[in-house]
């Protein structure tokens, strides 16, 4: 961990340099769109080439199971069941 | 017509004659599978595919519809494993994703199949396409196939390493900061990244979106046209594609006349050429340049300022989108699970156990760079910065500049294991980081070699301007003839 550590400092230290840099009429702002066009905001659903139903570790009702934790106690109860 | 004959021909070529019934539709998928087995395996070989479908793609070529607007009818393409086939696993050379098989496939691949191409195997590379080496992968580092102390470059050096062994033409990589030109270079091949935006990403595994593009290989400047040609072009599954129409990336492959880049001016950004540029390297390049004059272009020094800024950009930019999209690798929805104690437990060991040293590193950069007492330093002064670099490209484009040619690496094809400091490792994209930054298109072709290892030269060009960068590279290709790759 300390060597990790000492090399991520070494990396943010070579970023030093872009404090230094007039940035002046460049936006700060990384949301700006700067004159991009934008899309309508609609999904395209993917064709799946397989069933999820072979995919899923199980399902229910039309939804994903996802594996119980092995630490998470019984399966007995149905309640824990469905948490995906 | 024997096995390695196949090889040395052009994939038009072959395929040409394959949809024209002159060439038994397996014939090239048959000395691919030979050459596969020739380099590849064992301890000696390269370790450049991860996985192979010989049965899945035989099948395919049997129930081919052979049609001469086939353009890669029969030709066998290898892929990294960081795009989504449906009959192997896509692994992105990690542990994490051991065994996942995607139930969709990349629009890229499902156009090559379409155009009559068959994918017989997927290729070793960095995990999670982050190093520039190939020696990040969890299925072993791929050997430089010229000299196996060397590595191959990266993240693509699966890809690289199999196109320049022979074993197939064509290859897709993917590129996020050079990822497929520098791997081209150190191996001697061509490897085209287009404009962000130009090929559609649907299928390809998120490091960093806003940089992310798949990228073609190929042995010459027409194999790499023709993959290009092929995937390239607006993809109703991917909204950042842009419905620019695709130019006959081809129509330069017989120049002809004496001065066929007339009218063409190729810019030489001084930045490129430090002082600390080899003198043979920058030899390699002045040669060129004097080709290109001959060929009728003006030869023009010119400015890209914001160019030693790149890496630190790059490297907090990419970081940063990578941290989140690899969130998802979490242990319940995609691949490998590790049980801990707990679900906070679960989440730990199989992200500590599935992700590399390399991915950690930059998942932590990332997250770090993106918290909130050091967005504003790190982050977001580096998009501005980011503007700068782009905007670099952006006058030089509109100031009549059709080309840029630069070196593509600062150096040729290092010796495994040599580079263990990380910032080092990274300063191997400082020629190709830019144009990932801008999202220009560019690409690298060999231009001769540096004590018997090929140099790579770089052509970029102005947004969706493939066409051009093209022609340039077919007419340097020509005129440098045995020259390249001596």
């Amino acid at each position: 961990m300390q060597s990790l550590v000492g090399e991520l400092n070494g990396i943010l230290g070579h970023m030093e340099v872009l404090q230094q840099v007039d940035v002046g009429g460049a936006s700060l702002d990384p949301d700006a769109t700067h004159g991009m066009r934008m899309r309508e905001d609609v999904p395209n659903p993917i064709a799946l080439h397989r069933a999820r139903e072979e995919f899923a570790p199980s399902m229910c009702d039309g939804f994903f199971l996802v594996p119980r934790l092995s630490t998470h106690g019984s399966t007995d109860s149905a309640d824990d069941e469905g948490e995906g | 017509m024997t096995a390695p004959s196949l090889l040395a021909r052009s994939a038009a070529e072959v395929a040409s004659d394959t949809a024209a019934g002159r060439l038994a539709p397996h014939a090239a998928l048959d000395a691919s599978l030979a050459a596969m087995d020739r380099v590849d395996a064992g301890p000696g070989g390269l370790n450049a595919v991860l996985c192979s479908d010989v049965v899945g793609a035989r099948a395919e070529l049997a129930a081919l519809s052979l049609t001469p607007q086939l353009l890669l009818a029969g030709i066998p393409i290898a892929v990294k494993d960081n795009i989504a086939t449906l009959t192997m696993p896509t692994t992105c050379g990690s542990r994490i994703l051991a065994g996942y098989v995607s139930p969709f496939e990349a629009t890229v691949i499902a156009r090559l199949r379409a155009a009559g191409a068959v994918i017989p195997m997927k290729t070793n590379m960095d995990e999670f396409a982050m190093g520039s080496s190939t020696e990040n992968s969890a299925y072993g580092p791929t050997r430089h196939p010229m000299d196996h102390t060397r590595v191959p470059g990266g993240s693509s050096g699966g890809s690289a390493a199999v196109v320049a062994a022979g074993v197939t033409r064509i290859a897709l990589g993917s590129e996020t900061g050079g990822s497929v030109r520098q791997p081209a270079a150190f191996c001697g091949i061509v490897g085209v990244k287009p404009t962000y935006g130009r090929v559609s990403r649907h299928g390809l595994v998120a490091f960093a979106s806003s940089l992310d593009q798949v990228g073609v290989f190929g042995t010459t400047v027409d194999d790499a046209a023709l993959g290009m040609q092929v995937i390239a072009g607006v993809d109703p599954l991917d909204s950042t594609t842009v419905d620019v129409p695709v130019a006959d990336y081809r129509a330069a492959r017989d120049v002809a006349g004496a001065q066929p880049l007339s009218g063409v001016v190729v810019g030489r950004p001084v930045e490129y050429f430090p002082e600390s540029l080899d003198p043979r390297m920058r030899a390699l390049l002045d040669r060129a340049a004097d080709h290109l004059r001959a060929l009728g272009a003006e030869i023009r020094d010119v400015s890209l300022p914001h160019t030693s800024l790149a890496i630190p950009v790059y490297y907090i930019v990419a970081p940063a989108e990578a941290s989140s999209n690899l969130a998802r690798f979490d242990g319940v929805r995609y691949g490998v699970r590790v049980e801990g104690d707990g679900l906070r437990g679960m989440y730990e060991a199989t992200r500590s156990q599935g992700f590399g040293a390399e991915v950690t590193r930059r998942i932590l950069l990332g997250t770090y760079v993106l918290s909130a007492g050091y967005y504003d330093a790190y982050y977001k002064r580096a998009m501005a910065v980011r503007r700068l670099i782009a905007d670099d490209f952006s006058k030089v484009f509109s100031s009549g500049v059709h080309v840029l040619l630069t070196p593509t690496t600062p150096t040729t094809a290092f010796v495994a294991g040599s580079r263990s400091d990380p910032y080092e490792m990274y300063m191997s994209d400082i020629f190709t980081a830019t144009a990932n930054l801008a999202g220009v298109p560019a690409m690298s072709q060999p231009i001769g070699r540096m004590d018997g290892l090929p140099v790579g030269g770089q052509l970029l060009a102005s947004h969706f301007d493939e066409a051009t960068m093209f022609r340039v590279a077919y007419a340097l290709e020509l005129a440098l003839g045995a020259e390249a790759h001596t």
